[in-house]
């Protein structure tokens, strides 16, 4: 074995990646151009948004829901080490607009929505019915792709918003219940403490994630292998890397918005 | 016409397509024969750009097939996949009217409705097939709603994957029988692949077969089971010994 075996293999890796990222980068970029173009399939559109947006409404709204719980224990437990017990209406609200209700609705959206359209057009690809959309003269692209990835970047923001309201209605009912605060107190607090900025910063990640999340099904599910095992790898890959790059964004965009 | 010449494909280190001569006269119906992986399917991709050669000129009427406006292209075409390849969330009428409901051939809903109901009479089935999904349907009558697909926009050229493959024999007569019929009533150019040979003999004009990447014969089929060809004759006779190797 050669001393620059290593090296090579490390750098054949490196081009795989890189030749991955460019055929993303390519496949995201002709989405958005065939957004602006027609013809435009409004059918397909209106049944991704009910797919996408409706159907997730409760897998969203109960994990709001627990997590503004906890998260209220959770400041309580940690701000009365030193005397500040006071800050839960105003932390539960702020993480839950900023961090937790976009980050988590993402995840739980590219859990439900990546997976299944990735499962949906690879077995759609398995069967031939790409090439039949083909052969009819549709563009595969235009016609599963683009109404998927527009649904998702609109729906995620109104799942982040409904999951923000749900997540801070959680802490204020562990917050009254178990933590004995005064109800119109903890109301007042969160709303004294949330900005504008809070909320539509949290709405844009939202929106950025649901591109993400239906991008990587849409790209995972047009380039699946072959047979039952192709399209359940790309049904991983889709979830994957859905979860990854909501991560990543996620970071970048709390860099932009608030360093 | 449909004319290829020294087409050329090749997948990773499998070189499937080796250069390719052939020619389909308008109004005929020729039938590609050849063993399983010979690259009989990808040679229909190629045709309808499915599948990009590495060499060689495909053209029809004269026509480069990469050049030109796509969609009128496509609009010349209908194809009966070997799945039937229907789509799994639309009713069968839609999927038979799927190109009249939408692109330059768009009607209004009840027009598209009422052309897919004939069409669906045409293949044998009646109109209270219309409105279910393809998962309700058997094999053979999925392959009947592909083929009403294929027909309903009326087109010059149809190409027909393994349109038999999956059926038992008296449904495979039924649609080789239908076939024929609505090839010849529309006076339409058809390609068909296969290894069926009742199907060769109830479709087709003319024959070619596929081995080693190349036409290794190509006539009549009133000729075919005269020729001397060795490749054709083991096919044709279903022979595990012969020039063709089998593994065993």
């Amino acid at each position: 074995m050669s001393l620059l075996s290593p090296v090579a293999a490390l750098g054949r890796v490196t081009l795989g990646l890189l030749a991955h990222l460019g055929r993303v980068a390519i496949f995201a970029a002709q989405v958005v151009s065939h957004i602006f173009r027609p013809p435009w399939y409004p059918r397909e559109f209106f049944h991704a948004l009910m797919q996408i947006g409706w159907f997730s409404l409760p897998v969203v709204g109960l994990t709001a829901l627990f997590t503004g719980g906890a998260l209220a224990l959770q400041i309580y437990a940690g701000g009365a080490r030193f005397s500040a017990e006071a800050v839960v209406p105003a932390i539960v609200a702020i993480g839950m607009v900023r961090e937790l209700g976009p980050v988590l609705g993402g995840l739980m959206v590219a859990a439900r929505v990546a997976s299944s359209i990735a499962a949906e057009i690879g077995t759609m690809k398995v069967t031939e019915q790409i090439d039949a959309l083909v052969t009819l003269s549709t563009n595969p692209l235009k016609y599963l792709a683009v109404p998927r990835v527009v649904a998702a970047t609109l729906a995620v923001p109104v799942l982040v918003g409904v999951g923000d309201a749900i997540g801070i209605m959680g802490g204020w009912l562990v917050g009254v219940n178990r933590l004995h605060f005064n109800s119109a107190a903890y109301l007042k607090n969160t709303m004294d403490f949330l900005e504008v900025w809070d909320v539509s910063s949290g709405l844009i990640k939202g929106a950025a994630f649901g591109f993400l999340v239906a991008l990587m099904g849409c790209y995972h599910g047009m380039h699946s292998g072959r047979g039952a095992q192709g399209v359940g790898a790309a049904t991983k890959a889709a979830v994957v890397s859905a979860s990854v790059l909501i991560f990543a964004a996620n970071y970048l965009l709390t860099e932009l918005f608030f360093s | 016409m449909i004319e290829l010449s020294g087409v050329h494909k090749t997948f990773g280190s499998n070189k499937v397509l080796r250069g390719v001569d052939l020619t389909i006269a308008s109004g005929t119906s020729m039938v590609i024969i050849g063993g399983s992986g010979t690259g009989k399917s990808v040679l229909l991709k190629c045709i309808l750009g499915l599948v990009t050669p590495d060499a060689g000129q495909i053209t029809l009427d004269g026509q480069d097939v990469t050049r030109g406006d796509r969609d009128a292209f496509l609009a010349r075409f209908g194809m009966l996949f070997q799945g039937g390849a229907l789509f799994d969330s639309m009713r069968i009428w839609e999927n038979v009217a799927f190109r009249l409901l939408r692109g330059t051939l768009k009607r209004s809903k009840t027009e598209a409705r009422e052309i897919a109901i004939e069409k669906l009479r045409r293949v044998g089935l009646g109109p209270h097939v219309a409105d279910l999904y393809p998962a309700e349907l058997s094999g053979g009558m999925q392959k009947r709603v592909s083929l009403a697909r294929a027909i309903a926009a009326e087109p010059e050229i149809i190409f027909f994957d393994e349109p038999t493959t999956g059926l038992d024999p008296i449904m495979s007569g039924v649609i080789n029988d239908l076939i024929r019929e609505i090839v010849t009533e529309m006076g339409a150019t058809a390609m068909t692949i296969t290894h069926d040979m009742s199907s060769v003999r109830a479709i087709a004009d003319n024959v070619a077969m596929l081995h080693g990447g190349k036409v290794r014969w190509t006539g009549p089929v009133s000729e075919m089971d005269a020729t001397p060809d060795p490749y054709v004759q083991q096919f044709i006779h279903g022979r595990a010994e012969g020039p063709i190797e089998s593994l065993r």
